[in-house]
């Protein structure tokens, strides 16, 4: 029997439904599991002290830094681990944004960011009196570098622009903004990118999330540039990073430099049957009456689509979905906790309602996409009835 | 033209969709709209949020006009329709 207090999961099911939602949180790689089993016994201990214990975990944490820095091509000294991804996109943002506040407190982000990003600017404006502009987009979700340059100001601190984006799966033209923008530095959230895309150049500072490539929840990166002008927006702390706050978590980082790396190695295998499933998915979308597939066709991540279907409501399609097995997001405005629709839809001119977004994991196998492709056009020809 | 904002001054149908949400008024637009001949001006009263950026989506996915947005006298948005085809 299990009682109340038992914190195991209970047992899962031989046919679980098919979670298409990996753009939300994906599964543990098996390659991280296998390293935060052997890394808990051995990366518990402060890695700022000096005896066995300590100095076994700071080489672990050496060990996460230097893996991760390989796999995106950086330097060790480049990379921080922090307590999530947001946490990683507050300190990146809000520390350029802080290391130039004598230039200004002005900041420029597009107008697809992720809440995190646009949370940060309201937060740093409602602190010390600063401002932000949203440079608009095309109807894929694209910011034109052209324009973010128009609309830099004399007193622009900092400039926000994604790797790819987290709703549409649009990629963004980072280096030639970088270009654009000239010595104004540029804070690239890569959330959504990194593990399934290259990390593109041009950043100033960068964030991503371990558990969007198969690391565990709890662990993000901030990436600085050699050089880069960075002062932390929150309290000191002092821990073996001075970027960071807070106890490592070292066999969580460990096991997220090891997913990293793993799926470094699988990338192209696994990137190529995602573009081709995705692909699929998309014909079949685009083929249903009055459904619009958002974002750019070509140049997107390989493992999302969305789609919006006109006269639908949002909640309604992922409770039919889930009701035939299959997870998936939506930007509707019903499905959300703010009852806004997703900004990130409205800003490209996408429809709101009837939205759906579906991403796949490592493993999500073709069988599954076709079961999805053969429920859709029943699912939506049910509730237009 | 009602000079100031670029709006006709009346409509030919005014959708009353206050209260109703998201997308209620986009569908009662889209069985409304072809009752109208070509160059027909129709005009969503709704209170919806989703409305502002679903009756654009829903004009150039209709090949229709968007023509604006005005308040009613309430103070509820309205946003204006040209049908085109």
């Amino acid at each position: 029997m299990r009682s109340s207090q038992d914190v195991r999961p209970g047992p899962i099911g031989p046919t679980g439904p098919s979670d298409l939602d990996a753009a939300a949180s994906t599964a543990l790689h098996p390659a991280a599991r296998e390293t935060l089993l052997a890394a808990l016994d051995h990366g518990w201990a402060d890695p700022r002290r000096l005896h066995k214990q300590a100095r076994d975990a700071r080489l672990l944490l050496d060990n996460a830094r230097e893996v991760v820095a390989a796999e995106l091509g950086l330097r060790r000294d480049d990379v921080t681990f922090t307590s999530s991804g947001t946490d990683a996109v507050h300190r990146g943002l809000l520390g350029l944004r802080l290391a130039r506040s004598r230039v200004g407190r002005h900041a420029l982000a597009s107008a697809v960011e992720h809440s995190a990003v646009l949370h940060a600017l309201e937060w740093a404006a409602a602190t010390d009196g600063g401002s932000h502009d949203l440079v608009a987009v095309d109807r894929h979700a694209r910011v034109d570098p052209d324009a973010v340059r128009e609309a830099l100001s004399p007193t622009t601190a900092v400039v926000a622009v994604q790797a790819a984006n987290h709703e549409v799966g649009t990629l963004q033209p980072v280096t030639a903004v970088a270009e654009a923008i000239g010595d104004v530095p540029l804070f690239v959230d890569a959330c959504a990118a990194v593990g399934h895309v290259d990390l593109p150049a041009g950043w100033a500072a960068a964030a991503a999330s371990a558990h969007k490539w198969g690391g565990p929840a709890g662990v993000g990166l901030l990436l600085l540039r050699p050089g880069t002008r960075w002062r932390s927006p929150f309290p000191a702390d002092d821990r073996v990073d001075p970027r960071s706050s807070g106890f490592e978590n070292v066999p969580a980082a460990l096991a997220a430099a090891a997913a990293l790396r793993a799926v470094g190695t699988e990338r192209a295998e696994v990137a190529a049957r995602q573009r081709r499933l995705i692909d699929r998915v998309r014909g079949v979308a685009a083929g249903i009456e009055d459904v619009d597939v958002v974002g750019d066709p070509d140049e997107r991540l390989p493992h999302l689509v969305t789609f919006s279907c006109l006269y639908l409501d949002g909640e309604a399609l992922v409770t039919a979905l889930d009701r035939r097995g299959f997870g998936v997001a939506s930007g509707s405005a019903c499905t959300a906790s703010t009852l806004e629709p997703s900004h990130v839809l409205a800003a490209m001119g996408a429809l709101t309602h009837g939205n759906v977004r579906l991403s796949l994991h490592r493993d999500t196998d073709e069988e599954t996409v076709e079961a999805f492709c053969r429920a859709l056009p029943e699912v939506v020809a049910e509730l237009r009835r | 033209m009602s000079g100031s904002t670029g709006l006709p001054a009346t409509a030919d149908l005014e959708l009353d969709c206050r209260g109703e949400p998201c997308p209620l008024p986009v569908i009662r637009l889209g069985r409304r709209y072809t009752e109208f001949a070509p160059g027909a001006v129709l005009a969503v009263v709704a209170d919806d949020v989703a409305a502002r950026y679903d009756v654009p989506a829903w004009c150039r996915m209709r090949g229709q006009e968007y023509l604006g947005e005005d308040v009613a006298e309430d103070g509820v948005a309205r946003y204006w329709v040209r049908r085109t085809l």
